[in-house]
């Protein structure tokens, strides 16, 4: 190879996807960012006092925070209960269940939400026939219990999608030395089993709080945007009909982007200290 | 096997059914609700039937938007294929320090949802020199860049299982010039790993519906758009829609993981 002519061909290979990942990734979040501290023409904070200031844009956050939470830990439960006992079953069982997991993990947005209107909606026949029986009282898939539903379901394939490899930490001959040392089935979980899982357990927990933070496909299908959340508002506020404040819009995606980088941070960070990394 | 033979076998059969069962129950409902003539307030569905499938496959404006789709992502996926392995390529082979680089900028896509990328999309390409809001062209390039972190971590791990500085030492060795070696050794070694990244990504990609909707909409209508905007329309003509849109996509990931399986 001819040496440093070789070295500026390959820089040159880099070119376009520099110029591509700069188009569409890094220009839009530049202008969101110069663009939430721009207020009538000059540099302000005004739009996030703004932001910080109204109780409907608070009640987006509260909201998105909400919903995000229960969703990831609900299916953060189910996932964990899932994966462990996945490991457990004969392979032909578990490769067949985790490949539809793997599967249901492409089913989410607006066939998600349609499918659950369907199912769950004002007439739809699973609401029609429990109300009949009278399992159900005022339940409606679209309120925050509802969203929390729908929401869980779509982060159920994907924690199982996680948290899988991280039970191969978990050792088996761990759990047959701790029972031969008079360890009960709770203080195995309790002194081991749990702490060894801990770091992967909270890092797919802000995966799943990213995804369902950032989630907008789901709710505005669900609700037609009617439903108050973040990603919701924020939405609204560049592509509505009502009224257009692409500078507040930027403070709001600003905010958003804060949360997910923290979550993003943690992530790396636990991902560094989880326990087959060492 | 093992498992079965120890005495909480049933507890773990039994979560993994329940599982099954959860992830199952919608799709199940929605797959019965398109094929009953109609069904409520009943147990079962009162009469069974393809027409919901008929009318939906003999829809145009359907057909067009299914197609719209399939352009898009394949467009979209062409696109990262040419600019991802060279990128790969060199960050690998010539200056492997980038690689940590590589690691955060991908995680950008990731940081930034989409609903916040089009704000500045909508406002920077809206009109002016660089004008593509409307177009399928601006899906394409906003597409690239969800498939992204995905591709870059799937083909990485592709191409520290094949070693590709020795593969290139010895291709060079014996007489190949680099872009023999790249063209000729290199990549078709990675053809299979390359196909599982790209049908997963299609799988996806061909579920995006935020840029979809709010940089392009119906002026070049995709799939989960066209979805959304026939909302209005009979229940169960939505529920084929569904299902037809998960059996595509299901086939596609039922072929990747197969892929994945023969890998050597």
């Amino acid at each position: 190879m001819a040496g440093t002519r070789g070295r500026y061909l390959a820089m040159l290979c880099l070119l376009p996807f520099a110029l591509f990942f700069l188009v569409f990734q890094i220009a839009p979040l530049g202008w969101v960012a110069i663009n939430s501290v721009q207020a009538e023409g000059g540099w302000s904070l005004d739009n996030f006092s703004k932001v910080f200031a109204s109780k409907f844009y608070l009640q987006a956050l509260q909201r998105s925070l909400e919903i995000s939470f229960w969703s990831s830990l609900f299916g953060i439960i189910i996932a964990t209960l899932g994966a462990y006992s996945l490991r457990q079953v004969d392979s032909k069982l578990r490769d067949f269940v985790s490949a539809f997991a793997n599967m249901t993990s492409n089913f989410a947005g607006v066939p998600l939400a349609f499918a659950f209107i369907i199912l769950l909606g004002f007439n739809g026949a699973l609401t029609l026939l429990l109300k009949q029986i009278g399992l159900l009282e005022d339940f409606s898939i679209y309120s925050k219990t509802g969203l929390i539903l729908v929401y869980t379901y779509f982060q159920i394939p994907l924690g199982v999608l996680l948290l899988y490899p991280a039970f191969d930490a978990l050792r088996e001959d761990w759990r047959e030395s701790a029972a031969l040392l008079g360890a009960s089935h709770w203080q195995f979980w309790r002194h081991i089993g749990l702490p060894v899982l801990t770091p992967a357990l909270l890092g797919t927990f802000v995966i799943l709080l990213a995804n369902a933070l950032g989630a907008y496909a789901t709710v505005y299908a669900l609700t037609t945007g009617n439903f108050n959340v973040l990603p919701i508002r924020i939405a609204a506020l560049v592509a509505g009909d009502i009224s257009l404040d692409p500078n507040l819009a930027s403070a709001l995606a600003m905010v958003l982007v804060g949360l997910m980088t923290l979550v993003t941070v943690v992530h790396q960070w636990l991902l560094k200290r989880s326990y087959h990394a060492r | 096997m093992r498992a079965e033979s120890r005495p909480g076998g049933w507890y773990h059969r039994a979560m993994v059914y329940l599982l099954f069962l959860i992830l199952l129950l919608p799709l199940a409902g929605t797959l019965l609700y398109s094929l009953s003539t109609s069904w409520s307030a009943s147990l079962l569905p009162s009469g069974l039937t393809f027409k919901w499938y008929v009318a939906l496959w003999s829809e145009p404006r359907f057909l067009a938007a299914f197609g719209q789709s399939l352009l898009v992502c394949v467009g979209a996926l062409l696109l990262s294929v040419v600019l991802i392995l060279p990128l790969l390529f060199v960050v690998h082979y010539h200056f492997p320090r980038l690689d940590a680089l590589m690691n955060i900028l991908i995680l950008l896509p990731f940081a930034v949802p989409p609903v916040v990328s089009s704000v500045g999309l909508l406002q920077l390409y809206g009109s002016g020199p660089m004008a593509m809001v409307g177009t399928p062209w601006i899906l394409i390039g906003c597409y690239f860049t969800v498939a992204l972190p995905f591709m870059y971590r799937a083909i990485t791990n592709n191409l520290q299982a094949i070693n590709l500085r020795d593969l290139m030492d010895a291709a060079q060795l014996l007489g190949a010039s680099t872009w023999q070696a790249a063209f000729l050794v290199v990549l078709p070694n990675l053809r299979k790993g390359l196909m599982v990244a790209l049908l997963l990504s299609f799988s996806f990609l061909f579920g995006e519906f935020v840029f979809a909707n709010l940089l392009v909409g119906t002026r070049y209508e995709t799939l989960q758009v066209y979805l959304n905007n026939m909302r209005n329309s009979s229940g169960h003509f939505n529920s084929a829609l569904v299902i037809s849109y998960f059996a595509f996509v299901l086939v596609l990931t039922w072929v990747a993981n197969r892929l994945n399986k023969d890998k050597p």
